[in-house]
């Protein structure tokens, strides 16, 4: 338990010239989770996919419990970490039950029939035991999220990287995917988290680091963040988001 | 001087034996054009620069020559570099390379026209390139090409005619032949166009079915289902 189970060592990335990441480094210990929050284009989503390589960092280093994250083993390594997309990116072609068991035939080599048991119990403890016969398209946001959020249980991940979860959702469709995860975190689900729902910072995240520009300003527990950062850029940010997304979700 | 009926009735047999010759170089050229096909799909979608070109330069050929020549090159050409073959299968080599061609521009545009998020989340649960073409990209992309598909293999099937040039014993030879024979070309025409629209019909019905049997919500249905996927 002495060692994090995900480190993230000065990590540099650049798009065209643009350096979007320039040195990030912070740990993940099992079960902790962190929330990333910063104005759009501060990076946190490319931190996000550079931790299982969906973009490959220019620089820097990531280690997922003492293994180095490289591009040789990389499908067993991704299999490993669930990553939750904002536009839930389910498969369009399959039913929810499938889009949670199709990762335990095809990757883990499960056959059809035990995949499809534990993608239904999956599915059961996103509440979306109901809807497994729907395909994507029959679904709410908040219902897709929530099977996609099933799809990387079905895993057993050792940490769940989530990007913007419900940024693409409704209002009134946040708070049941809000809810899961909350519930995730509480069961000792490890987590990273790209999101301005601050509800669930407040409740659910261990810390919150702040990026702006490429670089952490400011980590701590929410508590002390919310109460007294101690950079006003950090202040500044959390009174924006605080008004325009924390209201009606804080509990 | 016999009827049009009864004359008809006398040579379908004749050229009912051509139609299962034709739809025998329809199969299999079918077959090697949809194998060949994904093969420069991949290779114009996920290829190199190499096997980019290479596969474009095919595509670019083979769309851009009659089929008749392909056919001619391969029944009348290669035997002089020493490959010889019967003419059915020159006729099904040269049609199953053609229609790759063709099926491979369809297959290309359904799958750039998947969104690159399915692919992303395969990725991201583990799947190599290879396994998440095959389990997420193709399955909705084909769903996507039927339409265009149906198309090509019908224009195939009546294509199957020109292999009459080189020889292939099948409904358009046959009726040529009995129209020199009686002279009654305009009626044992008549009758060979009625088969290959017989058949044409009955394929476009087929497909048809398949494509509503393969129908799943929010692909390749009318564009306000697609909304907000």
């Amino acid at each position: 338990m002495s060692q994090p189970l995900l480190v993230i060592e000065d990590l540099h990335k650049s798009y065209a010239g643009t350096e979007v990441l320039k040195g990030i480094s912070f740990d993940l210990d099992r079960g902790q989770t962190k929330v990333l929050i910063g104005p759009s284009g501060s990076g946190k989503s490319t931190l996000l996919r550079c931790v299982n390589h969906l973009t490959r960092p220019d620089r820097g280093r990531i280690v997922l419990d003492g293994e180095e994250v490289v591009d040789k083993r990389i499908n067993a390594i991704r299999a490993t970490i669930g990553f939750v997309f904002q536009d839930f990116n389910l498969f369009t072609h399959l039913r929810a039950l499938d889009n949670v068991a199709v990762g335990l035939w095809r990757v883990r080599g499960m056959d059809r029939r035990s995949a499809r048991e534990r993608a239904a119990r999956e599915l059961d403890r996103v509440g979306m035991g109901n809807r497994a016969q729907a395909y994507p398209a029959e679904l709410s946001g908040g219902q897709q999220q929530r099977v996609s959020i099933a799809r990387a249980l079905a895993m057993d991940p050792r940490v769940i990287l989530f990007d913007e979860p419900t940024s693409a959702l409704d209002p009134e469709l946040t708070e049941e995917v809000v809810e899961v995860m909350r519930q995730l975190a509480s069961e000792g689900m490890t987590m990273l988290v790209v999101s301005h729902e601050m509800g669930f910072a407040r409740s659910a995240a261990d810390e919150i680091i702040f990026i702006e520009h490429g670089v952490i300003v400011e980590e701590g527990p929410p508590s002390q963040l919310f109460r007294d950062a101690q950079q006003k850029r950090t202040r500044d940010f959390l009174r924006i988001i605080s008004g325009s997304y924390g209201q009606e979700t804080a509990s | 001087m016999k009827g049009f009926f009864a004359f008809a009735w006398e040579n379908l047999p004749y050229l009912l034996d051509g139609a299962v010759i034709a739809l025998a170089l329809w199969t299999l050229a079918m077959i090697l054009g949809f194998l060949f096909a994904l093969a420069l799909t991949w290779c114009r979608v996920y290829g190199d620069r190499f096997l980019y070109a290479l596969s474009t330069g095919y595509v670019e050929v083979f769309r851009g020559t009659p089929m008749i020549i392909q056919m001619f090159v391969i029944y009348l050409g290669l035997p002089d570099v020493g490959v010889v073959m019967n003419a059915f299968a020159a006729a099904t080599i040269a049609m199953g390379l053609n229609s790759a061609a063709y099926q491979a521009e369809y297959f290309r545009g359904a799958i750039q026209s998947i969104p690159a998020g399915q692919m992303v989340a395969a990725r991201a649960i583990g799947m190599s390139r290879f396994d998440a073409v095959r389990t997420v990209v193709l399955p909705q992309a084909m769903r996507h090409v039927i339409p265009q598909w149906s198309n090509e293999a019908i224009l195939e099937l009546k294509f199957t005619s020109i292999a009459y040039a080189i020889s292939v014993h099948e409904i358009t030879a046959r009726a040529y032949e009995i129209g020199y024979s009686t002279f009654r070309f305009f009626e044992i025409f008549l009758v060979a166009a009625a088969i290959y629209l017989v058949m044409t019909t009955v394929v476009a019905q087929v497909l048809d079915v398949v494509e509503r049997r393969a129908r799943v919500p929010g692909i390749g249905a009318p564009a306000a289902d697609r909304a907000g996927a």
